[in-house]
């Protein structure tokens, strides 16, 4: 029993279901971000759990209560919408206070809950005014300053930060994770932006196609997804992902493929989980993230099993902090990342470090990780 | 999408998803009785001996059988038929070209816009009795050319049978024809400049650019304009009751004069409600593609 | 016409400049005109329209006519004037308006925000419902005006144009609504505002333009409807455009057109007013209600 519950829940319109089995169990003061690509069902299940969609089947339970047709507003939760939704016709002031006058909290307890979360999102001076005067991040404040004056057991963020613009979502973002720290409160945030989901939750549900793809806190869903989909989607670049052959030579499991030039390259894998044998002499998808191919002097010097890759190099991206280098392998771009300072150059050969600790396989037809 | 809950919730929750039905419910109730449901009794009248007062008895076609040898009932349809296609079309020309220039960054538009719209704020029947005077041969125009030294000038279409159906088309697109501009000038303000730029870096001529870029992107004002004209152009009656009655004679009866005299004065009542669902259909036949083609580009 | 006037990219030479406010103008005179002589005219005695130019100024100006036609002249039988019939038509169109007004404003509410199976199934018949020609209801209307025992009364007149132009209104408020944010209806939701709470505190304070719009819109049809008043009103209840029409039209004794054209103006007055004060509005309320559906 958790904190929030999403018991077997499911959603249909119709005929058509757009949310298979949910079941998901919170616990207090946990920060569970449900992420995925536009379509997955992540704000439907928001709303669900917000009143504002009804519940096909299964519970949805808060504190042990189930809450499937009670009124958004009797099931002590708030929120804060993508738009922020800030009533244009009041002031800052009555928007925070709007919902607890809602619901009967005498004036004084009001003003007084009001300037206690004014005070700690900072918005005092903008009490009076109107949320057409604000900029993108004061609204943003103030929309959370509502949520919090409510003093709510659960909060649900859908996409708060995805109309700000790149520099001001990072500090929201911080913000938002400070407060939580400082408050300990209950979170369930959908977003899109996987970096948002890493950098913010305590766990991460991702999903897709209506379906929980996978679970877990975000090393979890980052260095061991469950399938294709989870690698792909978290990480940014994305996972390299290609076809290889799986062969056994000198007694060790090779994961075989052919560079830029055609030649053939062969790396080992060492402590392969007992799933691997049944692929022997099959193709399979191999997985590995930029950064764990790297120059030599660059890698992980706690790996194990670091291969080396020689390859041409087609294009170094620098960034700043790194460079990212681009070779072709298995037919496809494969991108690394570098120091900033590695000695790389288009068109000339290079070699490549690979740290084979970090590769996962995916089996080609389920696309569901070999284990 | 909101809240929608069902079976189990707590009273509050339930009177809350019951009140827009609720709300709704009296205007609904009200549509079905005084639209639909009249337009089904105006319908089944149409195939009743109805005279001065509803009979019920059935007749068939009969009615309509009658309507279409009534000599007066294919006046007004040939009249319609004149009326609403000059009247759509100089109406959609004038529209558009006033739009057009207007639209050429025109000082004084602010003046100009309000003068060519203020006639439809007016009520038809002012618009016919401030049109009747001025085409009245003895006073009006002619009348005001001749103290001015042009005797030979005449203007008497008013009072002739074969010109009086024109006089109504004049007055009506002098009442809509600013309308039809507005809607137009509408559609030109919501045109993308930088297409219209970009055209020109093209090599377009001003002729090539309103025939090939911004014609084309105005077919949803044409369309509109069309729907709302040809609906204007079937309903009309107090225009021609104000401006001349219907006559010389009934040279100008059009088929909303001639449903409300065969029903009100000549106590035809089975004939004027077979003429009302005929204009009904026509409408409709416009109409329910337009508004169709609507609803389902909104979902 | 709300669209500010950008920064056009068409040229054109200066003759065709020239040209172009040579039309402009000529139109302008065109729409002016007939009223512009008739307000003339209306302040004419009658032997200066009769033997005179109907373009030259009154050489003896007098407001005689304009007395006459609000309180003397006759309409139908009775030597009345039309101030009575002024202000039935106001009694008729104030109610009328503020009805369908409200109504629609709810119903555009509950259509946007409160979907339901059916919703645009009703809308539909709504829609339509505005664009019949009114002929096919005239016969049953005044079956039921009959039976209401409200035939011949304002009261009636009232209820026919509510039940007529409710579907406008809703027309117009479930467009504007429709642009509405329904994230701000949720979030008020979850602040525990109920279903009228959240249409006063905040849809209502929003929602000016359309109000405008709509009151400009049902008042213009309202005031200037004849062919309603025409069927349903007999007499003493008739509105402002039958007596006008009445008066115009009368074929006993002298035609005083300088009356006639003084009784118009007055029946023109109000609906000109409003498109005076409030003309913006109606014609984005119009571009609202025709363009978009």
């Amino acid at each position: 029993m958790g904190f929030l519950d999403i018991d077997n829940v499911t959603k249909a319109y119709g005929a058509v279901e757009v949310l298979h089995q949910v079941d998901i169990a919170v616990e207090e003061g946990e920060f569970l971000v449900l992420v995925g690509p536009s379509g997955c069902g992540k704000s439907t299940l928001l709303n669900m759990i917000a009143g504002l969609e009804g519940i096909t089947s299964g519970d949805i339970r808060i504190k042990d209560r189930v809450i499937n047709n009670v009124h958004p507003s009797q099931r002590n939760i708030a929120m804060v919408f993508q738009s922020y939704a800030l009533y244009p016709n009041m002031t800052v002031g009555q928007n925070i206070t709007f919902g607890l006058e809602m619901h009967g909290t005498p004036k004084p307890e009001r003003e007084k809950a009001m300037a206690e979360v004014a005070k700690l999102l900072q918005i005092e001076d903008l009490l009076k005014r109107k949320p057409g005067q604000l900029s993108g991040g004061q609204r943003q404040r103030v929309a959370m300053g509502r949520a919090l004056v409510r003093n709510p057991d659960v909060f649900l963020f859908d996409e708060p930060l995805s109309n700000l613009d790149a520099k001001l979502r990072v500090d929201m973002r911080t913000e938002i994770k400070k407060l939580h720290q400082k408050l300990g409160t209950t979170i369930v945030y959908v977003t899109h932006d996987q970096i948002e989901a890493m950098t913010l939750s305590t766990r991460i549900a991702v999903m897709y196609n209506g379906y929980v793809q996978q679970l877990g806190t975000p090393k979890e869903i980052y260095d061991n997804p469950s399938n294709l989909f989870v690698a792909t989607f978290m990480g940014s670049p994305a996972m390299n992902v290609m076809r290889v052959r799986l062969e056994e030579r000198n007694g060790a499991l090779h994961a075989v493929t052919t560079g830029a030039e055609g030649q053939e390259i062969a790396l080992r894998i060492e402590n392969a989980p007992a799933g691997y044998a049944a692929y022997k002499d099959r193709e399979v998808i191999l997985g590995i993230r930029p950064e764990a191919i790297t120059d030599p002097e660059g890698a992980d010097r706690n790996a194990r099993n670091i291969q080396a890759l020689s390859n041409t190099v087609s294009v170094t991206e620098p960034a700043g902090a790194d460079t990212f280098v681009t070779m072709t392998l298995a037919g496809k771009d494969c991108i690394s990342r570098m120091r900033a300072d590695a000695e790389v150059h288009p068109g000339q050969p290079f070699d490549f470090a690979v740290n084979m600790d970090k590769a996962v396989l995916f089996d080609p037809e389920t696309e569901e990780r070999i284990i | 999408m909101a809240v929608t809950t069902d079976t189990g919730a707590d009273f509050r929750t339930r009177l809350q998803s019951w009140l827009p039905k609720l709300v709704l419910s009296p205007s609904l109730a009200v549509m079905l009785i005084f639209v639909y449901g009249f337009i089904a009794f105006t319908i089944y009248l149409s195939f009743t001996d109805s005279r001065m007062l509803p009979s019920y008895e059935w007749v068939g076609w009969q009615n309509y059988d009658r309507l279409f040898r009534v000599r007066e009932w294919n006046i007004a349809l040939t009249n319609l038929a004149i009326f609403a296609s000059l009247y759509i079309a100089i109406c959609t020309v004038i529209g558009l070209m006033l739009a057009i220039f207007l639209d050429q960054k025109i000082r004084g538009e602010g003046i100009l816009r309000p003068i060519f719209l203020y006639p439809m704020a007016l009520s038809f029947i002012v618009t016919g009795t401030a049109w009747k005077w001025f085409l009245d041969p003895a006073i009006g125009l002619e009348n005001t050319m001749h103290l001015w030294g042009w005797e030979s000038f005449a203007f008497d279409w008013i009072k002739d049978r074969e010109m009086a159906i024109y006089t109504i088309v004049l007055a009506a697109v002098w009442q809509s024809s600013g309308f039809v501009m507005a809607m137009f000038l509408a559609g030109l303000r919501g045109i993308d400049n930088e297409i219209l730029k970009a055209a020109q870096m093209d090599g377009a001529s001003n002729f090539q650019l309103y025939r090939r870029i911004i014609l084309p992107q105005l077919r949803p004002a044409f369309l509109s304009a069309f729907v709302i004209l040809s609906h204007l152009a079937i309903k009309s009656y107090d225009l021609v009751i104000a401006l001349t009655g219907g006559g010389p004679g009934n040279a100008t009866a059009l088929p909303a004069t001639f449903m409300y005299s065969y029903t009100f004065t000549r106590n035809q009542m089975g004939i004027g409600a077979a003429s009302a669902v005929i204009m009904l259909m026509t409408i409709a036949a416009i109409m329910v593609p337009y508004l169709y083609a609507e609803l389902r580009e909104k979902k | 016409m709300a669209a500010a006037s950008t920064e056009n990219a068409i040229r054109s030479s200066s003759f065709s400049r020239v040209l172009i406010y040579l039309v402009l103008l000529l139109f302008a005179l065109f729409y002016l005109l007939p009223f512009g002589i008739m307000l003339v005219n209306s302040l004419k005695p009658l032997s200066e329209i009769t033997g005179g130019n109907m373009i030259a100024l009154p050489r003896e100006w007098t407001i005689e006519p304009w007395l006459s036609a609000w309180s003397t002249a006759q309409i139908g039988v009775q030597p009345t004037g039309l101030r009575p019939y002024f202000i039935n038509s106001i009694v008729m169109a104030v109610p009328a308006v503020l009805l369908s007004t409200i109504f629609g404003a709810l119903n555009g509410y509950v259509l946007t925000k409160w979907h339901f199976p059916g919703a645009t199934i009703i809308f539909g018949l709504l829609l339509f419902s505005c664009f019949i020609p009114f002929q096919i209801v005239l016969i049953p209307m005044a079956r039921i005006l009959g039976i209401l025992d409200i035939a011949g009364t304002t009261g009636g007149l009232v209820l026919v144009h509510f039940v007529y132009g409710v579907g406008f209104t809703t027309l117009y408020f479930r467009n504007y609504y429709a642009a509405f944010p329904t994230e701000l209806v949720r979030a008020a939701q979850i602040d525990g505002a109920g279903f009228f709470q959240i249409f006063y505190r905040i849809l209502l304070p929003s929602s000016g333009p359309i109000i405008a719009v709509s009151f400009i819109w049902q008042f213009t049809n309202i005031w200037n409807d004849f062919l309603f008043g025409a069927s349903f009103a007999s007499g003493g209840s008739a509105p402002m455009t039958v007596a006008l029409n009445n008066l115009v039209n009368s074929s006993t004794g002298v035609r005083e057109y300088n009356v006639h054209f003084a009784g118009a103006i007055m029946a023109a007055a109000p609906t000109l007013l409003v498109y005076i004060v409030a003309g913006r509005y109606f014609v984005r309320g119009l571009m609202a209600g025709s363009v978009k559906g």
